[in-house]
């Protein structure tokens, strides 16, 4: 068993133990990047660019190689706005942040941790219901609701969620709370009938007093190619004004998965990475870091 | 979003034309094409690596069907791999002597574990089953709540008490018992492969249980990392099939293939929609298909050399390459199209076939007119279209309960078939091919990624557009 495994897992690079730059060098490149999820693609043309470099003779060994992989990487996701936005205003329009995705990714889960983050800086929260769909999906958020020490709007089981996030809008704006953390069911970026419920739940959300001033996207890291397209779908499903999804948040990279694919997305549809899931706990959540993010992604070992 | 298989591989296969065989150059260029599609479709790289060696080990020298193209000839290879790969022994539930039957449901945190345990919940009721659910996922809030609603929604108890998952299970066994339920289904906390306690708790919890069938749910979306989860999850608990969930959206699936390759058991079910009732036992031949992104290309390859009879095609080619195919070789072609299926079918089976056109739009009954116009004419008429003269025209258009425009459309349709099959000939033979592309342009070389197989008489349809080398009737 453990020797199937690393046939399969372990191709991480031992590239910097050898001494000149061979095929096989390409090759256990190659399949660490893939085996990380970044795609075909992505890998062909990253490799492309250093096979340029080696060529003109300013890579010489493996560990160079991977050296300046890693900084390509890095620099290719230098430059992005990660931050999550919060335009001040009348102490009556809150901030909206919508959450969207495909099922079971960590949306409710990370809305509970961007709860606490929030309330820890001094903010006023209240948690929208959205996901009226799935089977007690509103008692789970409420569970994070009181860990976080935010308020909740809830619906009822099956009902309209855009107008639950419209009176959850309200009721924040009537409080006066900062903060409005909207959840929404999961669903698969296939399904138009739900897609298109999800374009109501934007419009309806920037409707009344609400500004909505992030659409977050969660990806799990274990995602793989499928990824982009749900990237591409949310982001035109949500897409008002000219912007649709503003930011990714990458859940479960405590697992064994890399995550490469929010590479791809990043790189490829200019999404931004903001926030990363590492664990299930309330504090479990820290901002993106690339050059953390492209080590893990390319290790040497 | 992917170029599919078929199309990547039309390039190389248009140069292979008329060869006999195919050699390792040949199919190393078409290998690194498939390679590409299996890791975009998330197969293990190192699953995709054994693969590709299986596979061009079948390639190389592989002799060249009549019937395929060579594209499609390597196409069936690789199907004909993935789908064994997929396949093979499949699992049937046999109920255990002393009852209740004990199912451990296992999987990542989000995999889909709780709604496939009341989904599988439902189908052991649906075999006639009495189950009861337990809920020992005691760590994600409302994890318990949600089992019960969906419970509740099949009318399938639910035993769960808060605390300890391992006790919880052990109880839910006893409370089975006691309550005579014949089936026992067991959900638990979502968990990493690599988080130790974790693996050992669920340990835990399949020591007390004793599970008949231990099931690993696998999202299929995931990517590269399913085997190390698979692999972890089968040493710790001995996996007995795989539960596929989330299948109803565009993920290729890949994973699927990963993990039965390496963790060696069968995929049981596949999960395909929200609703309680989409839940399926899994076919290997679908999915396989679906791994390439291509539809179900290999069932029109199988139909298209069932149905088309090598002998006539050869013949009609020769005529046809000579300017002498005339409408009865186009009836007779269409005959064989329509063993092939439904028309509608055959389309939809089409890789690359676009979507508007996979409906029904194109029925059976658009070759209705086309046929009934030709037997209303005379065998020398159908030899001789330019004979048509208005008067004869207008009696065919008579004698077929059709128009007079139709059956103009029909010729003149027809006479342009011709004219372009004559440029093929011509250019055929200037190329020096041998019988083989002779018989290839009969028969099959229409695919793949170009639109309808390229039966003789059809292949009026230049390039994607299909149908409109079809006589079109409004
Ligand atoms: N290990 C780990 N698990 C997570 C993380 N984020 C969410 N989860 C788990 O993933 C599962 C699904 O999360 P949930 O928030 O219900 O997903 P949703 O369906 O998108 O709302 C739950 O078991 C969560 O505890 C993370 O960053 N790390
Ligand atoms: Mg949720």
């Amino acid at each position: 068993m453990s020797k199937a495994r690393s046939a399969f897992t372990g191709a991480l690079v031992r590239i910097s133990t050898r001494t000149g730059i061979t095929s096989e060098t390409w090759v256990e490149l190659e399949e660490a990047l893939l085996l990380a999820d970044v795609g075909v693609r992505v890998a062909d043309e990253l490799l492309a660019g250093l096979r340029a470099g080696v060529k003109a003779k300013e890579i010489v060994d493996p560990m160079q190689l991977v050296t300046a992989l890693q900084s390509e990487m890095t620099a290719r996701l230098a430059g992005a706005d990660r931050s999550l936005h919060l335009v001040a205003g009348d102490a009556d329009s809150p901030n909206v942040w919508l959450f969207v995705g495909v099922n079971g990714v960590g949306k409710t889960t990370t809305i509970g941790k961007v709860a606490a983050q929030q309330r820890a800086e001094g903010r006023t929260v209240l948690l929208a219901a959205g996901d009226t769909f799935r089977a007690a999906a509103a008692e789970q958020l409420a569970t994070w609701a009181e860990r976080s020490g935010s308020e909740i709007v809830r619906g009822s089981d099956g009902g309209d969620p855009s107008a639950v996030i419209f009176d959850a809008i309200e009721r924040a704006s009537a409080r006066r709370i900062d903060l409005v953390l909207a959840d929404t069911a999961g669903r698969l970026h296939t399904k138009s009938n739900l897609m298109e419920e999800l374009r109501k739940v934007r419009r309806v959300a920037a409707k009344g007093k609400g500004r909505v001033t992030e659409v977050l996207l969660v990806i799990d890291a274990t995602t793989g190619q499928n990824g982009l397209a749900q990237a591409r779908e949310f982001g035109a499903a949500t897409m008002t004004d000219g912007t649709g999804v503003t930011g990714v948040v990458l859940t479960k990279l405590d697992g064994s998965a890399k995550g490469g694919i929010v590479f791809a997305i990043e790189t490829e549809l200019g999404l931004p990475v903001k926030l990363v899931g590492v664990g299930e706990t309330i504090g479990d959540l820290v901002p993106f870091d690339p050059a953390e993010f492209v080590d893990a992604l390319v290790q040497i070992s | 979003m992917f170029d599919s298989l078929s199309s990547r591989l039309e390039g190389i296969v248009k140069k292979l034309r008329g060869r006999g065989r195919l050699t390792e150059a040949d199919v190393d260029e078409m290998l690194v094409e498939i390679r590409t599609a299996l890791l975009e479709a998330d197969v293990n790289v190192g699953v995709v690596r054994n693969v590709i060696a299986r596979i061009r080990e079948q390639a190389i020298g592989a002799r060249l069907s009549e019937a395929l193209d060579p594209g499609q000839q390597v196409i069936k290879i690789v199907n004909q791999e993935l789908t064994a790969m997929l396949g093979g022994e499949t699992l049937k539930i046999s109920y255990a002597s002393r009852p209740p039957t004990v199912v451990l449901m296992a999987g990542l945190q989000g995999s889909g574990k709780t709604t496939s345990a009341a989904k599988l919940a439902r189908w052991f009721k649906s075999q006639g089953r009495q189950p009861l659910l337990v809920g020992a996922d005691l760590q994600r809030p409302a994890a318990v709540e949600q089992l019960r609603t969906l419970g509740r929604q099949i009318d399938v108890p639910v035993f769960s008490e808060p605390g300890d998952p391992v006790k919880t299970a052990k109880r839910g066994l006893a409370e089975a018992r006691r309550l005579g339920r014949d089936v026992l289904i067991v959900d638990t906390a979502g968990r990493l492969s690599i988080d130790a306690e974790m693996m050992e708790q669920v340990r835990q919890i399949s020591k007390v249980v004793e599970p008949n069938y231990t099931f690993l749910v696998i999202d299929a979306m995931t990517g590269q990392d399913a085997v190390g989860v698979a692999e972890a999850f089968h040493s710790t608990l001995a996996i007995d099939g795989v539960i596929l969930s989330k299948l109803d959206g565009d993920a290729r699936g890949g994973a699927a293939l990963s993990v039965k390759e390496v963790i060696g058991r069968p995929i049981a079910f596949a999960s395909t929609g929200e609703k309680l009732n989409e839940f399926e036992q899994f076919h290997p031949d679908r999915m396989a298909g679906r791994i390439l992104g291509m539809g179900d290309v290999l069932s029109l390859i199988e139909s298209a050399e069932q149905a088309f009879d090598q002998d006539q095609a050869q013949k009609a080619a020769e005529r046809m390459l000579d300017g002498e195919f005339t409408l009865d070789d186009f009836l007779d072609q269409m005959q064989a199209l329509k063993k092939m299926g439904p028309l509608s079918n055959v389309l939809g089976m089409m890789p690359g076939m676009p979507k508007e056109m996979k409906g029904a739009e194109i029925g059976d009954d658009a070759l209705k007119p086309v046929e009934a116009i030709i037997r209303s004419m005379t065998a020398l008429e159908r030899r001789k279209p330019e004979l048509l003269n208005g008067s004869r025209r207008a009696r065919i258009a008579n004698g077929s309960g059709t128009s007079v425009g139709e059956v103009n459309r029909l010729v003149k349709q027809f006479q342009e078939m011709q004219k372009m099959m004559k440029r093929m000939g011509g250019a055929s033979r200037g190329g020096k091919k041998g019988k083989r592309g002779l018989a290839g342009l009969a028969g099959m070389q229409g695919l793949p990624g170009q639109g309808l197989p390229g039966m003789p008489g059809m292949p009026g349809m230049p390039g994607q557009g299909m149908p409109g080398g079809f006589p079109q009737f409004n």
